[in-house]
């Protein structure tokens, strides 16, 4: 039999908005997330935190702790397995200090005991000798050559001589003359920009329960956007064999990449080894903001030149990120990242990855992108309000193309940025009178999109329906497009397919859900599974039949001979095919496992517009509008939603949300109170313009949607603000003090 | 820890008096459950005052309302007659957190958690209210302006709580308003705040005027300097211009991450003026 | 700490339990009656997750004691359904893709619940205010704002 590998284009399940299965379960308080099992005999464990940003561990006495009644078990760094390699290293150290605290609110200890409160008093009994260090917890004074230094000995290769210790990276992406470029320009400008950490601000703190018995076998119950790697980083960490440690993945209440890495999960596997009960460990909320994945902090200079008529002639960025007190490599996103939307004949990106006594930077939606795409777009904007150009228009003569050679190195394929513009170009919001004291901003954004590991197995069951293992968590209604991406393939109805995700022992692995890559990989390894499936069927009606294998087709959900024999059987369908499959062979099941390449850039653009109240410096979003290429959108509610909560954290990055350090290195506010994520009444509707230029690397087309969201809205926002205002905010949150501070200056 | 819950007035301020190591009156328990929850405080005993009679009611005297202690932000703003007497002092609680907030918060508490930035309190001020305490020598009077000490202390003595709140009668031609500032629209604590009450003659002359500013000093501070600059006038721009630099000329605010110094005295003579003429309209003024 | 015995009625269902004096009812809902739709996010009020009714008012079960709900009556999302029958707010959010992770839905779905009984005709404003206190940070709330006056809607013509 044979398949069209050429893309799709009519559909009759993709595309449509069936409920998703795991709606019942979440509108009725079911579902069960990290926090919501517990098992017979299980203690309650807490961890003890540093207080201090930098210092050295003297010594830990816990004998007080463990003297206590209830108490069960204390482990220190002591209890896991050391570390040669220095990623596991740094994921072991910051679960866990060894030698220094690094930052407010790193753990250095955790008790397990028969109740949580029992186990919190016992923190209070710990007695940690600390040497205090000084601190340096901003981007710029950690590069000054007399800076506290974080950690020794950590910068690769790369970093120039003669920089500080604290830089342990640098990377540089580009082409072209850049001075022949500046010269060509009609008008440079030059700007400074810095942005804050914003935590991906997830509603459901981490929470795990691990199990341990006395023959080395371990089950783990976690939160996690990826099980798979939670069962490797653990099983390093604790010494173990993979085979050994059963990772299952919860329902997860929110992850945005802050859920792609360990921070309790071996803990409480330490624990419970050392106790032989089941440990359940539940972050708070203060040490979600203390001790979890804040994006990275950033200072950024941007340099860009453009003539007359709107020609960008070069562009250079140099960006320092710091992703705390480890090294990351979330800058060379971000250097590759900055000037993705433009083709550009001279381009230059310089990146440092800088340490500071600040918590380990997680992943954050498009990683690195926000940042420098930012200061990018906030030049773009400012050289056409002074050459008096439409910026629109500005980003379209500019914009990159099928065939354009992109600032970081890769030539693009068919991608849909003119598209985008174009179709923000010709919305009534662009064109939208404004009112007195408004203003309406507009950026370009811009993500990589990941494809990775993949492993999908899809069961045929004997009364026609079907069952899809997958193993990447769900956190945007993923099991709905799957089940409607085999739908689509087999012919069958939604409702017959029910997706599930897989425990680590029971599927092959699979990448974290991360870099967009779920819709895009899982989908095609699903269509694959489908068609193995579907190969599988038509060999069995064959049998039946007594004809040729290669004389039967798949078409509308059904065997049908074809070729000469064509119309002298009556179609078997998939359900008539299930029925004797034991008769035929035994159980009907597809597979397909790959590394998924082909994942295809995506682009957005965002409009903005806002009001700045000039006597108080507050912003009000008045309307808000996104566009984007989706390649194909398979659940388009799903699409629009993530359009809609990318541009809302976007919003929040740009107006309120920040780390606040005092000059005592504590962070300040680690609380929805003061680290303020917008609310419901902070926000305008979200419009959105779903595009969908076809990408070629996937059958229907798909590309990943998640990520790009997050990145046109700090330029959008600050776009805005600017305009209305009549003077630019460089620095990121744009809070009322710092807007009336500007306002102030003219 | 112990938890009680009497239902005398009586029974509570005398287990409050007896007890010798830190107690904790909860009422709507909007800050008392933080503060444990944060391990910020670890009493010895917990007084839920709710059951005692008289606290959770709303009662009219002398052309004014005595508003019990224990009377949450719903239940006081769903009282239309008391919400169009002192509207300022009710929007000023209703403000106070979220609709889930607002079914527990109380004024009194509020007052009591000695918060400089407490929404309920500026109002209390500039509607001059009496809070009545009771406590282990029976019950007293006080002005609400004199309760708050400093940041988180109160004058109340050991064993002492309030178990109702008074707004008096208002003479015609008179209404308030409250103002704050937040970074968003709902959900933060009051960065700057202003109350405004004020009574006009038949010309729509303002005769009687108070002011209060929230989250700019230690307590809540009245500004007599800011009333006088508008006492006698029909709120010219040259009025509301005075009142403006008294507000800001009477804050002495810190630099936190919620603001600086600089925002929250300019802010606050703003956010007076704002107020000051949303109370004159209320009033029946017209400039 | 001696416990205490708390006689209660959850969902309409007479209840009893024993707490610890400090113990909230968030805690008691999750961990002695196994109500685990009750979501803990923040515990301090500030993210709505834990929303559930106290005779009647809107209340975040962290910010209330165990204790207190002696003689109460307290609802929780798990009493929202009529059997198999979900709530019109509950078939609209899944009809309106109203939830992402779903973690802040069940005190969405309370707190929305309360919101139609007092008022069911809210304009879009007031849907925002009164839910300004559940944070979701998945959706960007447009969604949920057509859910929940998509639900209204129905409601009103039932």
């Amino acid at each position: 039999m044979a398949l069209d590998n050429s893309p799709k284009r009519v559909f009759t399940v993709v595309g449509t908005r069936p409920p998703r299965p795991d709606g019942v379960d979440k509108v009725t308080g079911r579902a069960l997330y990290g926090a919501d099992v517990s098992a017979p005999g299980m203690l309650s464990a807490h961890i003890l935190r540093s207080p201090h940003p930098h210092a050295a561990i003297v010594s830990i006495d816990a004998s007080a702790a463990e003297a206590l009644p209830g108490v069960k078990a204390v482990v220190t760094a002591a209890d896991f397995a050391p570390q040669e390699d220095d990623f596991l290293r740094d994921v072991l150290d910051n679960c866990m200090a060894r030698d220094k605290v690094l930052y407010d609110g790193h753990a250095i200890a955790a008790v397990a005991a028969t109740t949580s409160a029992i186990a919190k008093a016992a923190l209070k009994l710990i007695k940690v000798t600390y040497k205090a260090l000084p601190h340096v917890t901003d981007v710029d004074v950690a590069l000054r050559a007399d800076a506290p230094v974080v950690q020794t000995g950590r910068s690769l290769e790369t970093v120039p001589e003669g920089m500080s210790q604290n830089v342990t990276g640098h990377c540089e992406f580009g082409h072209g003359d850049l001075e022949a470029g500046f010269a060509k320009a009609d008008l440079v400008v030059t700007r400074s920009f810095t942005t804050a950490a914003t935590h991906q601000g997830y509603i459901e703190p981490h929470a795990c329960l691990a199990s341990m018995t006395a023959d080395g076998k371990a089950d783990l119950w976690c939160c996690t956007q990826g099980q798979y790697n939670v069962r490797s980083l653990c099983a390093a960490l604790l010494g173990m064999e993979a085979s050994q440690l059963r990772v299952t993945a919860s329902e997860i209440g929110g992850g945005f990449g802050g859920k792609t890495t360990v921070f309790i999960e071996p803990v409480a596997l330490a624990l419970s080894r050392k106790t032989g009960r089941p440990v359940k460990i539940v972050m708070s909320r203060d040490e979600v903001f203390k001790a979890t994945g804040p994006t990275v902090s950033s200072s950024i200079d941007v340099k860009i030149g453009m003539t007359k008529d709107g020609r960008i002639t070069a562009g250079e960025a140099q960006l320092r990120y710091s992703g705390g007190a480890f090294p990351c490599g979330t800058v060379d996103m971000g250097a590759q990242a900055a000037f993705a939307a433009y083709d550009l004949a001279a381009v230059r990106t310089l990146g440092w990855n800088v340490l500071t006594n600040r918590p380990k930077e997680a992943a954050y939606r498009a990683p690195g992108a926000p940042q420098a795409i930012y200061a990018v777009e906030s030049v773009v904007d400012e050289l056409c309000q002074k050459l008096g150009l439409d910026p629109l228009n500005v980003r379209l003569k500019n914009a990159a193309h099928k065939g354009t050679k992109s600032s970081y190195g890769p030539t693009f394929d068919d991608i849909g940025l003119v598209a985008t513009l174009e179709a923000a170009k010709a919305h009534p919001h662009y064109s939208a009178p404004l009112g007195e004291g408004q203003g309406r901003g507009l950026s370009a954004g811009f993500w990589f999109n990941f494809g990775g590991n993949t492993c999908v197995s899809l069961n045929v069951n004997t009364d026609g329906t079907v069952g899809i293992t997958e193993g990447n968590p769900d956190i945007g209604g993923s099991r709905a497009a799957i089940s409607q991406m085999a739908a689509e393939e087999l012919g069958i109805p939604y409702d017959k397919i029910r997706t599930i995700i897989a425990d680590t022992s029971s599927l092959g692995h699979n990448d974290v859900t991360d870099g967009s890559r779920v819709t895009f990989s899982v989908g095609l390894a699903t269509i694959e599974a489908a068609r193995d499936a579907i190969t599988k069927m038509c060999h069995r009606a064959a049998r039946i039949w007594g004809i040729d294998e290669e004389a039967v087709v798949w078409k509308d959900g059904a065997a049908q001979p074809a070729g000469p024999n064509a119309g002298k059987f009556p179609p078997m369908t998939l359900a008539d095919i299930a029925a004797v499959s034991f008769n035929t062979g035994g159980p009907i099941a597809g597979h397909y496992e790959f590394n998924a390449d082909g994942a295809g850039v995506s682009f957005g653009v965002h409009l903005c517009d806002v009001e700045v109240d000039r006597e108080t410096g507050a912003t009000k979003v008045l309307r808000y509008t996104v566009f984007q290429d989706a390649g194909k959108a398979v659940h388009p509610s799903y699409v629009e939603g993530q359009m809609q909560g990318g541009a809302v954290q976007g919003i929040g990055w740009a107006l309120n949300e920040e780390y606040i350090y005092g000059t005592d290195g504590r962070l300040q506010n680690a609380g929805f109170l003061d680290y303020r994520v917008p609310v419901a009444s902070d926000l305008p509707p979200i419009e959105t313009v779903i595009l969908e230029i076809p990408n070629p690397g996937h059958p229907y087309g798909v590309r990943g949607v998640g990520e790009t969201p997050i990145v046109p809205p700090l330029a959008a926002v600050s776009n805005a603000v600017s305009r209305a205002i009549g003077t630019r905010l460089n620095s990121l949150p744009m809070s009322p003090p710092r807007i009336l501070k500007a306002l102030s200056k003219g | 820890m112990r938890f009680a819950r009497p239902t005398t007035a009586l029974e509570a301020t005398t287990m409050l008096a007896e007890e010798t190591g830190l107690t904790r009156i909860l009422s709507g328990g909007t800050d008392v459950m933080v503060q444990l929850k944060a391990g910020a405080i670890e009493p010895a005993l917990i007084v839920d005052i709710k059951h005692i009679p008289g606290l959770r009611a709303i009662t009219s005297e002398a052309g004014g309302f005595r508003i019990g202690s224990a009377i949450s932000g719903a239940e006081l703003g769903e009282h239309a007659e008391l919400r169009a007497l002192w509207p300022g002092v009710v929007e000023g609680c209703e403000l106070i957190g979220s609709t889930q907030i607002q079914g527990r918060a109380t004024m009194a508490g509020n007052l009591c958690n000695g918060s400089p930035a407490a929404d309920a309190v500026p109002g209390l001020v500039a509607a001059n209210a009496v809070a009545r305490i009771v406590g282990p020598r029976g019950e007293r009077d006080c002005l609400v302006a004199d309760i708050p000490a400093s940041p988180g202390k109160t004058t109340l003595a050991k064993g002492e709580f309030l178990t109702s709140i008074f707004l008096p009668a208002r003479p015609p031609r008179s209404a308030d308003a409250y103002l704050r500032f937040i970074p968003r629209t709902e959900m933060d604590i009051a960065v700057a705040s202003a109350a405004v009450s004020l009574t006009l003659d038949a010309t729509n002359v303002v005769i009687a005027a108070r002011v209060a500013l929230g989250a700019v000093a230690p307590t809540v501070r009245l500004v007599p300097a800011a009333a006088d600059a508008i006492i006698g006038t029909k709120l010219e721009d040259e009025a509301v211009a005075a009142l403006m630099v008294a507000c800001s000329a009477a804050c002495s605010p810190i630099d936190d991450k919620r603001g600086t110094i600089e925002f929250r005295t300019q802010v606050a003579g703003v956010l007076a003026k704002r107020a000051v003429l949303i109370a004159y309209t209320r009033a029946g003024g017209k400039k | 700490m001696k416990t205490i015995h708390v006689s209660t009625f959850v969902n309409g269902d007479a209840v009893e339990f024993i707490c610890a004096p400090d113990e909230s009812l968030l805690d008691v809902l999750r961990n002695r009656l196994g109500l685990t739709g009750v979501k803990e996010g923040c515990g301090t009020g500030d993210c709505g997750a834990c929303s559930v009714t106290l005779d009647g008012r809107l209340v975040c079960a962290c910010l209330v004691l165990g204790a207190e709900a002696e003689g109460a009556a307290v609802g929780t999302v798990e009493g929202i359904a009529d059997g198999d029958t979900l709530h019109p707010l509950q078939q609209s959010f899944i009809d309106h893709a109203a939830l992402q992770c779903g973690i802040c839905t069940p005190g969405i779905l309370v707190a929305a619940k309360a919101l139609l009984e007092k008022n069911p005709d809210p304009t879009d404003t007031e849907v925002r205010y009164w839910l300004a206190g559940n944070l979701c940070r998945c959706t960007g709330y447009d969604k949920i704002i057509h859910a929940v006056q998509d639900a209204a809607q129905k409601m009103r013509s039932a």
